[in-house]
């Protein structure tokens, strides 16, 4: 008995019952296009997660001055402003695998052009800071060291800035008040989008950190440092190395809390991928158990098939069919029907998850391997409900399926 | 082998079923030969011990004691899958029932054993091979008709040509004319004279002695045993029968 001949057979029986194989088939075609779907928009989820996250830069290292109790109250990271310009300069200057070193200092601001205003970010960095963050300029140019040294005031503005104080207009070379300081526009970030937390990274203003501290905030301390790593392998013993550097500095001795934090971009990133995942694998297994439910129906509806076609099964032996081609028949069916279903559902999978990006406006990602492992998964759904009514109707004695009304 | 060599020898067979606990004897020792060419009618009443019998001659289930020979060949010590062979090679089936395939055309329920055959015919092979089976039983031109399109006596034949499909050595008929009509069993009792005639074994169940006399010979069971085996001495010819049904029907259109 060739295996094509089974094949032939099964075929065969299964345009002989149409409507029967739809049915049975629809169950793996919901089932599939659900993990399909939902996979997708999970990806997509992360996807977004991982595009907020490269968008902090490469290799960045924050230092958050830390939190201090003044009897029993902690404040917030960033409370005690423990950090210096200094141990910035020392930060760059004594741990060898930091690329650069940008202090960063924020506070909010209005910021006035003409007749319109706008309340904003205004963050103070240093001349390399774009570098760190890998964050290119759409219009003019960055401000460099020297402008750094002299407080000078420049500026360059986030597109959601322009938007506000320029509408269609071009900025770069008019000024604009920060606080009540005179500043003149050098360049335009390019657009970033939101961050991690949700925040309008385009909604700053960005200039020297001394004119921030010294023309607008009159501060000594930093509210943070953004240093890069040469390479991500050494990610974290870089990170450790500046935490022992700063104990140093900061005088904090054996047991002692830190008095700032250090955060890698990678913990930034874990952070924020775990909710995603978390949401994936939940949306996955959901989406698995309807799978499942569409297999329990092929069986269901194998399970009917045989005891009704018990006589089809008497006649088939009769004409000298063994168990075995009995057996293989109803499996290859139930795999066939399987694998159609797991393709139709692949389809819908993908057709449903395209839609879901159009009309809700979630990002999805299809990728081939989620769809090879729906497609293989729906064929053991065949193979593992489709045996046990295979089973049973090979098993069959000829006589009694003969005499079967 | 000459055509006096039996197809068909069994040897004492019996055939005891064990329910619950009580044992029933169907078949009680039962010899007989069959020749290479003859046309055996297996008469006796309900329960007789025939539908065993003819179980086990068509090799669906296996005497309890005692040797069947089928071709020369001793079948009685074969398993679940030789059996399946060797009623896939030697052996075509007619039932009461036609059992044919339903929502499956005539050239496919006639393909049916060569599917599970052991021999290398290509699928359009096996095509052509079910198409003249069909002719050969008069339905050349229906070979596409679903059972549910043919009459009942058409179906029947859908059912010998399936039977016929891989050349067996012996037809093994259960009550092929129980569902039938006068004027269709004659027709089909026909058929079979015609495929006996052409050295095609025939055995073939029946309670109707009408239908038992277009066999050659008839053995007659009764609880177990053989009470008679003879050869019909007065043997009907299907053709003159149905002229004479021809005729017949012919009178009573003209003579109210």
């Amino acid at each position: 008995m060739k295996p094509l001949a089974t094949v032939r057979i099964a075929g065969r029986a299964l345009r002989r019952n149409k409507l029967r194989s739809l049915l049975t088939m629809l169950g793996i075609v919901i089932g599939v296009a659900a993990v399909i779907t939902t996979v997708s928009i999970g990806a997509g989820a992360r996807a977004q997660v991982q595009a907020q996250i490269d968008s902090l830069g490469r290799n960045v290292i924050l230092i958050f001055s830390g939190s201090v109790s003044r009897g029993g109250a902690r404040g917030g990271m960033g409370s005690a402003a423990t950090l210096t310009v200094e141990d910035a300069v020392a930060i760059g200057r004594e741990v060898p695998g930091v690329a650069a070193v940008s202090p960063d200092q924020r506070v909010p601001v209005q910021v006035i052009f003409g007749n319109q205003n706008w309340y904003t970010m205004a963050m103070g960095e240093g001349g390399n800071y774009l570098q760190i963050r890998q964050w290119p300029l759409s219009r003019g140019d960055m401000f460099g060291d020297q402008h750094v040294r002299a407080s000078a005031k420049v500026a360059v503005i986030g597109q959601t800035v322009t938007e506000q104080l320029f509408g269609e207009g071009d900025p770069v070379g008019q000024t604009i008040r920060v606080g009540n300081v005179p500043f003149l526009v050098i360049g335009e970030l390019a657009a970033k989008g939101n961050s991690v937390r949700g925040e309008d990274q385009d909604d700053i203003v960005l200039i020297p950190y001394t004119s921030l501290m010294r023309r607008i905030q009159g501060t000594t301390n930093l509210r943070g440092i953004i240093a890069q790593a040469e390479d991500t392998g050494q990610l974290s013993a870089t990170q450790e190395q500046i935490t022992s550097l700063m104990r140093q500095r900061h005088r904090i001795s054996g047991t002692k809390e830190d008095d700032f934090t250090v955060r890698t971009q990678e913990e930034i990133a874990q952070t924020a991928g775990e909710t995603s995942r978390i949401m994936t694998v939940l949306l996955g297994a959901i989406a698995s158990v309807s799978l499942v439910v569409g297999g329990i129906g092929i069986m269901n509806i194998m399970l009917v098939s045989v005891t009704e076609r018990t006589r089809e099964i008497g006649i088939r032996m009769a004409v000298g069919a063994k168990g075995h081609a009995i057996l293989l028949q109803f499996l290859v069916e139930a795999i066939t029907l399987s694998i159609i279903g797991g393709v139709l559902g692949i389809a819908l999978g993908v057709a449903s998850s395209k839609l879901v990006a159009i009309r809700m406006g979630w990002p999805t990602l299809t990728s081939f391997s989620s769809a090879v492992i729906a497609f293989l998964f729906s064929a053991a759904v065949g193979v593992f409900f489709g045996f046990y009514p295979a089973r049973k109707a090979s098993l069959m004695d000829p006589i009694e399926a003969l005499r079967y009304e | 082998m000459s055509p006096e060599d039996p197809v068909i020898s069994l040897e004492d067979i019996r055939k005891t079923y064990v329910m619950g606990d009580v044992e029933v004897q169907a078949v009680r020792g039962v010899t007989l030969r069959i020749s290479r060419g003859d046309f055996v009618a297996l008469m006796g009443a309900r329960g007789s011990g025939q539908s065993s019998m003819m179980n086990i001659l068509g090799c669906l289930d296996r005497p309890t004691e005692g040797r069947y020979f089928l071709g020369g060949e001793d079948v009685s010590g074969l398993d679940r899958n030789e059996l399946a062979e060797i009623r896939n090679e030697k052996i075509g089936f007619v039932f009461q029932g036609f059992n044919l395939l339903p929502r499956t055309s005539a050239i496919e329920n006639v393909e049916l054993p060569m599917l599970y055959g052991r021999s290398d015919l290509t699928a359009s092979e096996q095509r052509d091979r079910a198409a003249r089976a069909l002719d050969m039983v008069g339905l050349g031109d229906r070979i596409h008709h679903e059972p549910k399109q043919l009459s009942g006596g058409q179906q029947q034949r859908v059912a010998i040509a399936r039977a016929l499909a891989n050349d067996p050595a012996l037809l093994l008929a259960d009550e092929p004319t129980g569902n039938l009509d006068t004027q269709t069993s004659v027709e089909i009792m026909g058929l079979f004279q015609e495929l006996n005639s052409r050295g095609i074994t025939v055995v073939m169940v029946t309670h109707e002695p009408d239908i038992a006399r277009f066999a050659r010979r008839n053995v007659v069971m009764r609880d177990g045993c053989i009470i008679r085996d003879e050869v019909v001495a007065r043997r009907l010819d299907a053709a003159q029968e149905l002229g004479q049904l021809r005729e017949a029907r012919q009178m009573a259109e003209v003579v109210p």
